[in-house]
C-alpha cells in the first residue's frame, strides 16, 4: 500500500523527536506539586534560584565593627533606616568590597526631605525643604550629619 | 517472514514503542514532594506608610542584579496626585529607582505637570510588585515550562530554559514581568526567593525605613502579617482578573490603577 | 544602559515601568504568514475537494505556494525570540496549557499533510523525472543532485499504473477534506494566542480566533490569484518574446489567466471578506454597547490614535475599496490586481491594529505607548526586528517557491491529478 508511505515518514519523524527528546530534556523535567498548569518544570531550577548569593546583610551585620555609627543612628530619627540604604549592599565587606560608597549627593537625602504636600500620605509629616530654594545645588551633608538626621549641625566649613 | 516484512515490523514496532514511551514520560507526573501544607508565602503593602523614598526599588536592583540604569524592575513605587478637580495624575519617574525628589508629575514624552499645593485633594504612594498569584496567568502560557509555581507559591522563571517569545509577559495583567537586559529572559520578582528560604527578608521589605512592605506566610496563624490579612480591611489588585494575587494592600485607593 | 524594547517604544502619560512593545513587526508578520498559508491551502482545497474544475490550475498552484509559505512561517518567530537556539524546547517540552505550545504540533501536522498532498500530486511526475534521469548517461553536477532528489521523493513507490494513480487521487481528496479543518486550526490557534490574554483588553474576545480565521482565508486566497496573475501574465511576455527558457510553451499554448476565473475565485474572496468584516463590526459595536472599563482608552485608541491605521487603511482602502472594485461588472485583470494588493494589505494592517494596536495602550487604561518601526537597522535586534527582518521574511516564500518549481513544477503539467 504506497499511499502509506508518507504516513511512515510523518511517523518517523515524530519518533526522532520523542527519542531526542531523551538527549535534549533533563531528567528532573517533569510535572511537580501544583500539576501540569502550574508546574511543569524543570526542578533543579528551585535549588539554583536558592543558591543565588546574598547581597545586602542588614543592620546587625554592620553593627559588630561600625558600633560607634551605629550608636549615632540608633539614637535618632535615621534609625528606621538600613545602613545599606545609603552606603549600598555590603555583599562580604570588609573582604569584598573593600570600601562601601560614601554617597554625598543631595538626591540621596532629598529622595525623603523633598517636602511634598500629600494629605493622607505619610510623606506630608517628614520635615522637608523645596530642593530649589533650600541651598539649590549644594550637599546637604555640609550642613546636616546624616547619622544624626534629626540634629541639622553647623559645620564649619 | 521475508526481510522486508521483517524490518517493516520491527520499525512499526519500535516506533509503537518511543511513541508510548515519550507519551508516558510527558503526561506522567515526576514523582515530587509532599506539597508544603505548612508554607505559603504571602505580602503585606501599607500604602498609608509608603513615603516614595524608592530605597526598595534601590535595594531590589542591586541585590537580583538587574541593572541600574535599565528602565525595567522588579519592584517599583507609584506616585498619585487627586486634585480638587477630580483629575487624577499618576507616575513612577524611572520606576522610582531614585526616589520622588520633585513634585512635578512625569507625563512621558518630555511633559511634566507642576501641581500647586491647594489643588491637592489626596495624594499618596503605591508600591508594587510580583503577585505571586496562585492561579498566575504568566505560568499559564509558558509554552516550554520555563517558568512556574513552586510548592510554597512563588512563581520563578528558569534563565535556562526560556526561550524569549514574551507570552508571559503579555499575559501579565499587572505589568510585573520583563526581559532581562543581560539575560535576554523573562524576568520578574520573586520575592528574594534565595532570602526567604534562609529565613531573611526580601530586599525591599529590609530597605523600606517605615514597615510599609512585609512578607508573612498565610498557612501560620500567628503571624502578624497573616494576622492583619485576616483580621483587616485589606484588598488585592485587579481581582477581576481571577489570578488570586497574595499580595494584599492596605489604603488601596479607587484611583489605583 | 537601555532596555532593547526602548528603541522602538515611546511612552505618553502613565505607563507601567516593564511595559514595552514587546510583540513588535514580527509578530505581526507571523499570523500575516500562517494567514496565507490556510488561505492558500482552503483555496486549493476547494478545486480537490468540491471538483470546481476551473480551479484547476490555480489549486495546484495555491498548494505549492502553501508549502513555500509554510516553509518560511516559522522564521518571524525565529526572528523574535531572544534565546532562538532554544526554539526547540517547544518541541521537546512543550506545555499544552499554552496557545503557543500547540504550535509545534499544528505545524507538524499541517505540514504533513501538505506535503503529503504534494507527494501524491506530484509522484507520476517524480517517479517520470527519476526514471528519465536514471537511464541518462554522463549527468551534470545538477542532474546527478536532481536525480537524487526526484529519487529520494518517490519513497520507492515506482508504480504509476492507473489503479495506483487513482488510489493517489482519492488521498489527495482526504487530505484536502482533512486539511481544512486542520488549517483553519493553525490559524485558529493563532487567534486563539491574543483571543486568550486576559490581561489585554483589546485582544480579550472569543470572536478573536474566528476573525483570524476569516482574514486567514481572505488574504490567502488573494495572495494566490495575485501571484498566480503576475506569474501567468510574466510567462505570456516571455513567450511573446520568446527570449526565456519557459519559451517552449507558446504563445498560444499559455492561455493567460481566464477572467472568468479571476471572477469565480474572487466571488470566494468576496464571500469570506464579508464574513470577516462583519466579525471585527459585530466586536467594535459590542465593546462600545457595553463600555466596560477598558472601553474609555480602548475609544481613545481605536478612534483617535489609531483611526488612519483602522478606519482608512484596514477597512477603507483593504476592504471597502477593493469589494468596489471587486463587485463592479465587468472585472478586468488590472482591477483584480489593484484589488488584491489592496486586499492583501487589509490584511497586514488587521495583524498590525491587532498586535500593536493591543500594546498601543497601558495596562494602567491612563497611558499610551506608540511604535516606531525600526527602518533603518542600527545593530542585529532592530534587524530582525524592523522593516528588514519584515521584508526579507515578506519576499522569502516567492524564493522557495521558486525553487520548489524547479522539482515541483506548477505550469505546463498536463499529467498530474
Amino acid at each position: 500500500m504506497h499511499v502509506l508511505r508518507p504516513l511512515y515518514v510523518v511517523l518517523a519523524l515524530a519518533g526522532m523527536i520523542l527519542i531526542a527528546r531523551i538527549f535534549v530534556v533533563p531528567n528532573d523535567f517533569g510535572i511537580h506539586e501544583k500539576g501540569y498548569m502550574y508546574g511543569w518544570y524543570r526542578k533543579a531550577n528551585e535549588s539554583e534560584w536558592k543558591a543565588l548569593g546574598v547581597k545586602y546583610q542588614g543592620k546587625e551585620y554592620c553593627m559588630d565593627c561600625h558600633a560607634q555609627q551605629e550608636k549615632e543612628v540608633r539614637s535618632s530619627r535615621h534609625n528606621i533606616i538600613e545602613c545599606e540604604n545609603c552606603h549600598g549592599p555590603a555583599l562580604e565587606h570588609p573582604s569584598d568590597p573593600q570600601k562601601l560608597t560614601i554617597d554625598r549627593s543631595r538626591e540621596l537625602c532629598l529622595r525623603c526631605h523633598t517636602y511634598l504636600p500629600y494629605p493622607t500620605s505619610k510623606r506630608a509629616e517628614m520635615k522637608g525643604i523645596d530642593p530649589d530654594q533650600h541651598n539649590p545645588g549644594g550637599e546637604c551633608v555640609g550642613c546636616h550629619n546624616p547619622h544624626q538626621g534629626s540634629k541639622p549641625q553647623r559645620r564649619s566649613r | 517472514m521475508n526481510r522486508r516484512d521483517f524490518l517493516k515490523l520491527s520499525l512499526r514496532g519500535f516506533g509503537a514503542i518511543a511513541l508510548a514511551k515519550g507519551l508516558d514520560e510527558i503526561f506522567r507526573p515526576v514523582a515530587g514532594h509532599a506539597s508544603l501544607k505548612s508554607l505559603r508565602w504571602v505580602f503585606l503593602i501599607d500604602t498609608y506608610k509608603c513615603i516614595g523614598c524608592g530605597f526598595c526599588v534601590k535595594a531590589c536592583k542591586l541585590e537580583n542584579e538587574i541593572p541600574f540604569e535599565a528602565n525595567v524592575s522588579r519592584t517599583w513605587v507609584e506616585r498619585y496626585v487627586v486634585t480638587k478637580e477630580g483629575k487624577v495624575f499618576a507616575d513612577t519617574p524611572q520606576e522610582a529607582r531614585n526616589g520622588f525628589i520633585s513634585g512635578r508629575v512625569d507625563l512621558g514624552m518630555g511633559r511634566y505637570k507642576d501641581i500647586p499645593k491647594e489643588t491637592i485633594d489626596k495624594a499618596f504612594f503605591v508600591p508594587k510588585l510580583c503577585n505571586q498569584c496562585e492561579k498566575p496567568p504568566c505560568v499559564q502560557v509558558c509554552p516550554v515550562g520555563a517558568t512556574y509555581q513552586t510548592a510554597d507559591g512563588v512563581v520563578l522563571v528558569d534563565r535556562k530554559w526560556c526561550i524569549g517569545c514574551g507570552y508571559c509577559i503579555m499575559a501579565c495583567p499587572y505589568g510585573m514581568r520583563f526581559f532581562h537586559p543581560v539575560y535576554h529572559v523573562a524576568e520578574k520578582c520573586n520575592f528574594c526567593y534565595h532570602r526567604i528560604t534562609q529565613g531573611m527578608k526580601p530586599a525591599c521589605v529590609l530597605a523600606c525605613p517605615m514597615g510599609a512592605r512585609k512578607i508573612g506566610n498565610m498557612k501560620d496563624l500567628v503571624d502578624p502579617v497573616t494576622k492583619i490579612i485576616r483580621t483587616q480591611r485589606v484588598e488585592i489588585h485587579k481581582g477581576e482578573y481571577g489570578t488570586k494575587p497574595q499580595v494584599y494592600y492596605l489604603g488601596l485607593s479607587e484611583e489605583v490603577r | 544602559m537601555t532596555v532593547l524594547e526602548q528603541a522602538w517604544t515611546l511612552k505618553e502619560l502613565f505607563v507601567y515601568p516593564n511595559e514595552y512593545i514587546y510583540w513588535s513587526v514580527q509578530i505581526v508578520m507571523y499570523p500575516f504568514m500562517t494567514g496565507l498559508v490556510a488561505g492558500a491551502f482552503v483555496l486549493s482545497s476547494l478545486y480537490h475537494l468540491f471538483g470546481i474544475k476551473q480551479l484547476k490550475d490555480i489549486a495546484r498552484f495555491s498548494l505549492v505556494f502553501s508549502f513555500a509559505l509554510l516553509m518560511v512561517a516559522p522564521l518571524p518567530l525565529l526572528f523574535h525570540l531572544l534565546q532562538p537556539k532554544r526554539n526547540f524546547y517547544v518541541f521537546m517540552t512543550p506545555h499544552f496549557t499554552s496557545a503557543i505550545a500547540a504550535f509545534g504540533v499544528v505545524l507538524f501536522v499541517y505540514g504533513s499533510i501538505v506535503a503529503s498532498e504534494l507527494w501524491f500530486l506530484y509522484r507520476k511526475h517524480l517517479v517520470e523525472g527519476s526514471l528519465k534521469l536514471k537511464n541518462q548517461l554522463n549527468k551534470s553536477l545538477a542532474e546527478k543532485i536532481k536525480y537524487g532528489v526526484y529519487t529520494v521523493l518517490t519513497l520507492g513507490a515506482f508504480d504509476i499504473s492507473a489503479s495506483t494513480l487513482r488510489q493517489d487521487g482519492k488521498a489527495i481528496k482526504i487530505l484536502a477534506g482533512v486539511g481544512v479543518p486542520v488549517a483553519c486550526f493553525l490559524h485558529g490557534y493563532a487567534g486563539f494566542i491574543f483571543g486568550s490574554v486576559k490581561a489585554n483588553a483589546l485582544w480579550m474576545t472569543p470572536l478573536m480566533p474566528v476573525i483570524f480565521i476569516m482574514s486567514a482565508i481572505v488574504s490567502g486566497v488573494a495572495l494566490c490569484m495575485l501571484t498566480y496573475i503576475i506569474t501567468m501574465e510574466i510567462r505570456k511576455l516571455l513567450a511573446s518574446r520568446k527570449k526565456s527558457p519557459f519559451a517552449h510553451p507558446t504563445m498560444e499554448e499559455i492561455r493567460g489567466v481566464e477572467v472568468f476565473e479571476m471572477k469565480i475565485t474572487s466571488k470566494y474572496l468576496i464571500f469570506f471578506m464579508i464574513f470577516s468584516i462583519s466579525l471585527e463590526f459585530l466586536d467594535l459595536v459590542f465593546r462600545g454597547y457595553t463600555a466596560v472599563k477598558s472601553w474609555d482608552i480602548l475609544r481613545n485608541v481605536i478612534y483617535g490614535k489609531d483611526f488612519i491605521n483602522i478606519f482608512i487603511f484596514q477597512y477603507a482602502f483593504g476592504n471597502l475599496v477593493p469589494f468596489v472594485l471587486l463587485l463592479i461588472p465587468g472585472l478586468t485583470i488590472k482591477r483584480a490586481l489593484l484589488a488584491l494588493v489592496l486586499v492583501l494589505f487589509g490584511v497586514f494592517m488587521m495583524r498590525w491594529n491587532v498586535v500593536i494596536g493591543g500594546q498601543s495602550f497601558s495596562l494602567t487604561f491612563a497611558g499610551y505607548m506608540h511604535y516606531a518601526l525600526p527602518i533603518i537597522p542600527r545593530d542585529l535586534q532592530t534587524f530582525k526586528e524592523g522593516l528588514c527582518g519584515a521584508l526579507l521574511i515578506g519576499g522569502m516564500p516567492f524564493v522557495l517557491f521558486w525553487l520548489l518549481n524547479k522539482i515541483l513544477p506548477v505550469f505546463n503539467l498536463k499529467e498530474t491529478h
